[in-house]
C-alpha cells in the first residue's frame, strides 16, 4: 500500500502561496490611481486584444495581471454579478465593495480548497465624485482584500513600482500628470542594471473611469490621444479606440446616453436630458 | 455560478442562473388578462439621411380609462440604438430593461459590440419568449431602430426592424409604425415620407404623424400643450443616441399643432 507523506497545513499554504506569487511576478505590472478627473488605470500589456484593464459597470473598473484565462474568467463573473444586480435592484446599488468582497470570497475558497491557487492580483476600482471618494481595493490570490489610498500598483517588481507612485502622486493630478506619473514609475523597474526603460505607447493599455460622465464612465485611451499625453500635451484625449463604440465623443450637452440609466443622467449641474 | 465559462448572452445566463427574472418563464393562469394591466400605444420610426428617429406617444390606457399621461415608451438600447414598446406596459418594460442590459453585457464580456441585425435577433428571440403570455392578451410588441455602424452606404445607416409576437425581425424600409395608431401614423408617413429627409425634418415628420394617430385613435396621447407634456423624441446617428429635450420637443410640438390651427387635416 503506497504511503502517504504527511504535509502540515502551514506547508501547503506556503507553497500555494509561493506558486501564486511567482506566477505573479513573471508578469507586466500595472498601475491604477486616482486623479482629478476620475481614476486612471495603466497597464504594461504587448496585446492590443487581450486587455488587462476592464469595464465592470457604469463607475466601476477592474484590472489584472497574472494569468490571463484566471483573470479574464473573475472579470467575466465580475460583470454578470453587476448586471445582474443591477437589473434586480437598480444601477445605483451596484458597488465595488460588493464586487471586491465576491472576489475576495472567489479567491479564498480557489486559494484554500483546489490544489492550484490563481495565478492573479486583481484591482476594483470605484470612481466617486471626488477624488477623495474614489475607492481601490487590491485583491490577492489568497482572497485578501486591501483598501488602497488612491494608488496601487500590481506585478512583478510591485513594491518598487508603488515607491515611485508614493512620491510622484497627488491626487489633484490632471490625466497628462497622471499618465506620466504611472508610466514614469512602471518604467524605472526591468531595466538593464537597474536603468529606467523606455516604455512605447503600443505597449501599454491606458483606460480611465471618467468622473465626469454620467452613465458607464469606463472609456480607453489608445493611439493618438495616448502618444499626445505621454508627450506631455495637456490637450484632452479627443477619439476613442474604435472598438469601443459604446463611448461616442458626444458633442458637449448631448447626454451620452448608457442605456437603463436614464435615471442618472439628470443629476444637477448636468444639460438636460 | 457566476464563474463557469458560459456565454456572453445574459439572458441564457439568466435562464440558468434567475429564470424566474425572464419574463417568458412564468406560469400564467389560464384565460384572457388583456384587460389586467395598461397598455402602451403609439410609436414611430424615420429613417433619415443622418440616421433614424424613434418617436412615441405619452399615453397608456386601460380599456377606456387613461392609465397614465406621461409614460415613457422609448429608450436608448444602447449607444447606438432605440427601443419603443407597443403592449402590456409592464411586461414591455421589463422587456426593454433586459434587452438594455443584454447589450451592454455581451459589450461588456466580448469588448466588442453586437451588430445591429444581432441586436434586432437578440430583441426577436426575447419577444418569441413572451408568446404564451402573448396569447392570453399580454403581448408585447417593440420597433426597433439603430444607426449601423457598419454600412457601406452612410445614407442607409439608419435601419428600422418591426417584430411581431411570435418574433421577427422584418426590415422595414424608409418609416414604421406599432400601436393602436399606427394605422392612421403609418398613413400620415405614406404621404409625407421622402428618401434622404435631414433628420431635423424627421422629427417634426415624426410629431406630426403621432398628432395624426392621436386625431383618430382615443388610445394615442396628442401633444399636451396645457400639461406641457410632449411625445418622447429620440435620434441614433454617427454621434450616438440623443433624446430631446423638453423645450425642443416643445417648439415641434407647438409647431405642429399651431400648423393644424390653420389647417386641421395638416
Amino acid at each position: 500500500m503506497a504511503m502517504q507523506f504527511y504535509a502540515s497545513p502551514e506547508q501547503i499554504m506556503r507553497d500555494r502561496s509561493e506558486l501564486a506569487r511567482k506566477g505573479i511576478a513573471r508578469g507586466r505590472s500595472a498601475v491604477v490611481l486616482s486623479y482629478s478627473g476620475g481614476v486612471l488605470f495603466v497597464a504594461e500589456n504587448l496585446s492590443s486584444a487581450l486587455h488587462k484593464v476592464s469595464e465592470i459597470y457604469d463607475r466601476i473598473g477592474f484590472a489584472a495581471v497574472g494569468r490571463y484565462n484566471e483573470f479574464e474568467n473573475l472579470r467575466r463573473a465580475g460583470v454578470r454579478m453587476a448586471d445582474l444586480n443591477g437589473l434586480s435592484y437598480d444601477r445605483r446599488d451596484v458597488t465595488g465593495r460588493a464586487l471586491a468582497n465576491a472576489f475576495a470570497q472567489t479567491l479564498g475558497a480557489i486559494f484554500t480548497e483546489q490544489s492550484k491557487p490563481f495565478e492573479v492580483e486583481i484591482c476594483v476600482a470605484e470612481v466617486g465624485a471626488t477624488a477623495a471618494d474614489d475607492e481601490l481595493y487590491r485583491l490577492t490570490y489568497d482572497g485578501s482584500v486591501n483598501d488602497e489610498p488612491g494608488r496601487m500598483a500590481m506585478g512583478g517588481q510591485a513594491e518598487a513600482i508603488t515607491g515611485v507612485l508614493k512620491s510622484n502622486h497627488r491626487p489633484d493630478m490632471s490625466l497628462g500628470e497622471a499618465v506620466q506619473v504611472a508610466v514614469q514609475a512602471l518604467s524605472t523597474v526591468g531595466g538593464e542594471g537597474g536603468a529606467a526603460r523606455t516604455i512605447a505607447a503600443n505597449q501599454l493599455e491606458v483606460a480611465v473611469l471618467d468622473r465626469q460622465r454620467v452613465g458607464r464612465t469606463f472609456r480607453r485611451i489608445t493611439g493618438a490621444a495616448l502618444t499626445a499625453l505621454l508627450d506631455g500635451e495637456s490637450a484632452p484625449p479627443t477619439s476613442d479606440r474604435p472598438d469601443t463604440p459604446s463611448v461616442p465623443t458626444g458633442e458637449a450637452g448631448k447626454p451620452t446616453s448608457s442605456a437603463g440609466s436614464a435615471d442618472l443622467e439628470d443629476r444637477p449641474g448636468q444639460p438636460d436630458s | 455560478m457566476f464563474t463557469n465559462a458560459g456565454t456572453s448572452s445574459f439572458t441564457t445566463f439568466l435562464s440558468r442562473v434567475a429564470p424566474e427574472m425572464l419574463p417568458g418563464r412564468r406560469p400564467l393562469p389560464p384565460g384572457m388578462a388583456a384587460d389586467l394591466a395598461p397598455h402602451a400605444t403609439t410609436i414611430v420610426a424615420i429613417a433619415a439621411a443622418e440616421g433614424v428617429v424613434l418617436a412615441g406617444d405619452r399615453r397608456a390606457t386601460m380599456g377606456n380609462l387613461i392609465a397614465q399621461r406621461d409614460i415613457e415608451k422609448v429608450h436608448p438600447a444602447d449607444a447606438y440604438s432605440l427601443v419603443g414598446i407597443a403592449g402590456t406596459a409592464g411586461i414591455g418594460i421589463e422587456l426593454m430593461r433586459l434587452f438594455q442590459v443584454e447589450l451592454e453585457h455581451y459589450e461588456k464580456i466580448e469588448g466588442a459590440m453586437l451588430s445591429l441585425d444581432g441586436k434586432a435577433n437578440r430583441l426577436a428571440s426575447m419577444i418569441r419568449g413572451n408568446l404564451g403570455a402573448a396569447m392570453q392578451g399580454l403581448a408585447v410588441v417593440p420597433l426597433f431602430a439603430g444607426f449601423d455602424l457598419a454600412a457601406a452606404d452612410p445614407a442607409r445607416a439608419g435601419r428600422i426592424f418591426s417584430f411581431d409576437v411570435t418574433g421577427g425581425p422584418y426590415e422595414e424600409t424608409g418609416y414604421d409604425a406599432i400601436g393602436s395608431g399606427s394605422l392612421f401614423a403609418k398613413s400620415a408617413l405614406k404621404k409625407r415620407y421622402r428618401v434622404g429627409l435631414t433628420v431635423e425634418d424627421a422629427t417634426r415628420l415624426a410629431v406630426e404623424a403621432l398628432y395624426d394617430a392621436a386625431d383618430d385613435d382615443t388610445a394615442t396621447g396628442g401633444p399636451d400643450l396645457t400639461r406641457r407634456i410632449y411625445p418622447v423624441v429620440m435620434t441614433a446617428t454617427a454621434e450616438g443616441t440623443y433624446r430631446l429635450t423638453d423645450a425642443e420637443t416643445a417648439t415641434i410640438a407647438e409647431g405642429v399643432v399651431a400648423g393644424r390651427m390653420e389647417n386641421p387635416g395638416g
